[in-house]
């Protein structure tokens, strides 16, 4: 039996002392008639032997194709030591720090962690994380509306440029606490917020803004941070964490900048494992610390008068609140953050601006060069991060389907989105000349094959 | 504490090998670039490698101590579901790469969902909750959504013992109900009067853990169900506690409508220090249509199997999307492992061990005079030890105890919960653990207990041997130091 | 358990409440609930203006090991909070019915049949005791 220790000896002398016959004894407090026998649908058990042949046969088959997805989730070069370190079994294996004593790594490296990201985010303080960033839009939310308690209207205007994934989360996740989401106008011809339409007196509890946008560009983030201001709302920021390193901090947007931060930390040394685990991560002021859900890691002295960490303000919490606690949340991504912490000492600022400004040159690359095809052409103008929206002469899944023959992962189809035929593309600092020239090679190939065969 | 890395970090250095190439920035206008710099470390590789390694070494794991936490099911996690999930093809692939490039992965996914079908007796699995808590939220949120598309808007109680873990009465606040709270009779079971008093018209639901928190199986599950059925209320299975029953009784034959697996505690995958978990979340048919998506589906094309995904258009009903993508994929990988080489006999075996080695501890600590909380009852896969008796003769209270285990190289059981029951100790054992471990736990308990009986020892300053004292929690949230400030 | 000052009346919930003399009481939360609650770190104040039914949830103190609402033993309007208390939460340990004070609030006519007499929560307090 894998994983079970014990010997028939063993197995014998205890049934002794609990005074039973056998095994089977112990659940005769269940009632018969809803015993089951076996779990015939469960196979076999294979050995290690057998399932690591059958992992790696799998893992094969999904291959390893050139990616230039982004949209929320991006690869980038992750250093050997961050997993190495984070998959120490005393990291790995150690359950949440509420006995502060035996949790003292777990716990420090957290508070490093926050440290951290209030800089990236240039806010006050942050939590230890949260799922990941589409759910971590919800939780802000719902900060909100604890925060900005003389706003009643639980309406929460979310700009343009935000993921729309992360609408219909932070929807199924706080609609049942009466939030409701509603998007502002967009400016077609720059993919960004419409300020001429932006609706006055609605009387908001937050607005969401998003930097670099859904679509790639950059929004006046200033100049909408200072509108939801005026409008009596908490401005949200949603930032990817990579571009932080280049671009202006929520914290700093507009004339008082964001009220809270949060979104995707998976760039920051996480691998994009089909989605998850990310974490979410989440900073703010000072004053709204007490509306923050999930844990938080403070530094405090011990009976000896030496420093130590402990979690704090836990009273919020679901296992001491119960039915009043600020959220439900009872975890956070402990093991990716670890692993982020490590990835973010390992690179400092000057890695993380490399990484930022290479994957922009990379992007920059490859949107000329496919910008010089017939039928690609940029769907909006103005600056981006490392994500370009393009617009095509035709349906993008197809030309999707076979560049993905040649293994090559074009972008994103972003049609649904745009409203008409475009694609969302992203170069990191992953992605060689040669390998980016080969990519706008199998593009204008494709591109020319479905012109001949029209 | 061990010097913070900002503090070992020097202008200029640099893990060189990590940084790419630098490049030059043309096309972002000056107004929106970042006008101050983060003070992230500056070090090198190895000063960060042997910064967080001894970091982790402040740490207990279940890979060097003892775990006994209550309700947390601290089993082993095995080596190679970690290693098998870290697959380059694995981590690699985009989660909006398409499913001819994900095929592979895909079919993990669904045997994984077949597989949790199979334990649980349900007929729909969902992967895409996060965590236990945001399983519980898609489970009442299904309720909700059930009855709201019967025309039932009234229904918006949930009913929830006082036994119940924090996340359920705060998951039903997220969902807009309100909590009736129920007591618990004297053996642990449900009381039933106080169940039929609060059903009613307005009942959505009752959430409940079988075996509960208090360590016992709910003997009446059978009469609750029909009757919060007969109210017209659904019934949530907390799967916190799954481990006790693998293989011997399922929460779908329990007449449950919808439960939430804990992955990181039934299927082994990693604590992490706190995360990430995994909630998936099984259904019966009434709740099929308000699954969280995605799901995957396998489907035949052309005499070929596709596996591919279940969204919106194919349960336009459903509660929504949970995740920015399908989920905790990299630990849905990591259970799909450890239960294919747990096997079908190993599943069963799984609940034996676990509950032999709860029943064994808890006789053992009987024995040598521990007052059980519920002594006429078998132990689930958990049991309670109350020192109400020792905390008023002696001032030994279960936070004593739980310090002193620590000096003793054991991690503390759970302390003060189940709240009802007076300076208890919830201690889980599972099934991984051997019998000397067990036997070694046993004296260390009962030195504590005989030290503070007999030589009048105290623990209130406990723990002595760890890397730091006990810690100032008043001081932590009073002078609120969140992070690092260089002075 | 120093004695309960005599001019004050108390609820179940254990909150204090002083009548002014000019249509207006002030509130706080008793030297019991103080105690039991452990050293509090942190207490939520309403908004000046704020209308608070009676019974309804007009303040939270929070310790380390738990959150506690303080509810309105009458219904009023809050004219004013122990702005103190945000720097300095222990006043409510060191002197729950001085400097520890919570929230005044102004009531139309005060309805005393629900508030109980010092007497009549000592002896509250004596079967809690037991």
């Amino acid at each position: 039996m894998p994983f079970i220790p014990h010997t028939e000896k063993d197995t014998r002398e205890m049934l002794a002392t609990i005074g039973a016959e056998e095994i089977e004894d112990l659940f005769d407090e269940i009632p018969a008639e809803l015993r089951i026998e076996h779990l015939d649908g469960i196979p076999e058990a294979l050995s290690e032997m057998e399932v690591s042949r059958l992992m790696r046969e799998r893992a094969l088959q999904d291959g390893s194709p050139m990616c230039y997805i982004g949209a929320g989730a991006y690869e980038h070069h992750i250093p050997t030591a961050v997993w190495d370190i984070a998959t120490r079994g005393e990291y790995y294996s150690a359950y949440t720090p509420y006995q502060a004593e035996a949790s003292q790594g777990t716990l420090q490296t957290i508070y490093e962690y926050q440290t951290m990201i209030t800089e990236l985010t240039r806010l006050d303080v942050s939590n230890a994380s949260l799922y990941d960033g589409a759910s971590g839009l919800a939780e802000a939310a719902l900060m909100a509306v604890r925060a900005n308690r003389k706003v009643k209207t639980g309406l929460v205007l979310i700009a343009p440029g935000v993921n729309p994934v992360y609408e219909k989360v932070a929807q199924a996740i706080s609609g049942g606490q009466g939030l409701r989401y509603e998007w502002l106008p967009r400016d077609e011809a720059t993919g960004n917020v419409a300020f001429d339409e932006l609706p006055d007196g609605r009387e908001p509890v937050a607005v969401v803004v998003q930097q670099p946008t859904f679509a790639g560009t950059l929004e006046d983030v200033d100049r909408l941070t200072d509108w939801a201001h005026a409008q009596g709302a908490l401005a949200i920021g949603i930032a990817n964490p990579t571009s932080l390193a280049l671009l202006e901090a929520p914290g700093n947007w507009g004339a008082e900048g964001v009220d809270i931060a949060c979104g995707e930390g998976q760039p920051l040394g996480i691998p994009l494992s089909s989605g998850g685990p990310y974490f979410g991560f989440m900073t703010c002021k000072q004053k709204h610390v007490r509306q923050m859900p999930g844990r938080i890691v403070g530094r405090t002295t011990d009976l000896d008068g030496s420093p130590g960490f402990a979690l704090t303000l836990q009273a919020r919490e679901q296992h001491i609140r119960r039915s009043k606690a600020t959220s439900n949340i009872c975890t956070n991504q402990g093991l990716m953050v670890t692993a982020a912490t490590v990835y973010m000492s390992l690179l400092g600022f000057e890695g993380i601006a490399r990484v930022a400004r290479q994957s922009h040159a990379n992007t920059t690359r490859l949107v000329d060069g496919l910008c010089s095809i017939d039928g690609i052409e940029r769907l909006y103008g103005g600056p981006y991060f490392h994500e370009v929206a393009l617009e095509l002469d035709r349906p993008v899944g197809p030309v999707l389907e076979a560049l993905g023959r040649k293994d090559i992962l074009g972008g994103y189809d972003l049609t649904a989105w745009a409203g008409t035929d475009a694609l969302l593309v992203c170069a990191t600092e992953t992605k060689t000349a040669s390998d980016i020239d080969t990519c706008i090679a199998a593009f204008a190939e494709t591109m020319a094959d479905e012109r001949r065969y029209e | 504490m061990s010097e913070l890395i900002f503090e070992k970090s020097r202008n200029g250095r640099r893990a060189f090998a990590q940084a790419p190439a630098d490049a030059e920035v043309t096309a972002i206008p000056g107004r929106f670039l970042r006008t101050d710099k983060p003070r992230l470390p500056e070090a090198s590789e190895l000063q960060t490698v042997r910064h967080f390694t001894r970091l982790s070494q402040k740490n207990f794991s279940i890979d060097t101590q003892f775990y006994p936490l209550g309700s947390c099911t601290m089993k082993y996690n095995p080596r190679a579901c970690n290693a098998l999930a870290l697959l380059p093809g694995f981590t690699g692939r985009h989660p909006l790469g398409p499913v001819s490039h994900g095929q592979g992965f895909m079919q993990c996914m669904h045997e994984l969902q077949q597989m949790l079908k199979e334990v649980t007796g349900m007929v729909g699995v969902s992967l895409t909750p996060m965590a236990g808590a945001q399983g519980e939220l898609a489970g009442v949120a299904m309720i909700k959504a059930y009855h709201d598309a019967r025309g039932d808007a009234e229904r918006t109680e949930i009913i929830v013992p006082d036994a119940a873990h924090g996340t359920n009465p705060a998951t039903a606040t997220m969902c807009g109900c309100k909590v009736r709270e129920i007591p618990t009779g004297p053996d642990g079971d449900v009381d039933m009067e106080a169940l039929d008093a609060v059903l009613g018209p307005k009942t959505a639901g009752i959430m409940l853990t079988n075996p509960s928190t208090l360590g016992v199986f709910e003997r009446h599950i059978k009469d609750i169900a029909d009757r919060v059925h007969a109210a017209g209320g659904l019934l949530y299975y907390d799967g916190a506690n799954l481990n006790a029953i693998l293989g011997k009784v399922r929460p779908g034959d329990m007449d449950f409508d919808v439960i939430h697996m804990n992955l990181h505690k039934t299927f082994s995958t990693p604590h992490g220090g706190g995360g990430p978990g995994s909630g998936a979340v099984g259904v019966n048919e009434r709740l099929l249509p308000f699954i969280p998506v995605p799901v995957v589906r396998k489907t035949e094309v052309g005499g070929e199997t596709v596996y591919d995904w279940a969204g919106e258009e194919d349960f336009p009903q459903t509660i929504g999307r949970l995740s920015g993508f399908m989920g905790n994929a990299g630990v849905l990988l990591r259970a799909y492992v450890y239960m294919r080489m747990v096997g079908r006999d190993g599943m069963e075996r799984i609940a034996e061990y676990a509950t032999l080695n709860a029943n064994y501890l808890m006789a053992r600590l009987r024995d040598a005079g521990f007052e059980l909380a519920f002594p006429r009852r078998r132990a689930s896969h958990e049991f309670i030890v109350t020192l109400r008796h020792e905390a008023r003769e002696v001032n030994l209270t279960a936070m004593d105890v739980a310090k002193a285990l620590l000096d003793r190289n054991f991690h503390a059981p759970t302390t003060y919960f189940p709240l009802l029951v007076p300076e208890c100790l919830l201690i889980e054992p599972t099934e991984t653990e051997s019998k000397e471990t067990l036997d070694n736990f046993v004296a260390a308990m009962i030195e504590i207990a005989r030290a503070a009986k007999e030589d009048g020892v105290e623990y209130k300053e406990a723990p002595y041997t760890m890397p730091v004292r006990r810690l100032d929690d008043v001081k932590a949230a009073r002078e609120l130091d969140l992070r690092y400030r260089p002075d | 358990m120093n004695e309960l000052p005599g001019d004050l009346l108390y609820t179940s919930d254990h909150e204090w409440l002083r009548r002014e003399g000019d249509g207006s009481v002030t509130i706080g939360i008793t030297e019991h609930a103080a105690t039991a609650l452990g050293d509090l770190v942190y207490v939520e104040l309403p908004e000046i203006g704020q209308e608070v039914e009676s019974g309804g949830e007009m303040a939270v103190v929070e310790s380390v090991k738990a959150a506690s609402d303080v509810y309105a033993p009458v219904a009023g309007s809050v004219t004013a909070v122990n702005e103190e208390l945000a720097d300095d939460p222990e006043r409510i340990n060191a002197e729950p019915y001085g400097d520890g004070w919570i929230v005044r609030m102004e009531v139309g006519n005060l309805d005393e049949s629900a508030l109980m007499s010092p007497d009549a929560y000592q002896r509250l307090l004596d079967e809690l005791d037991d």
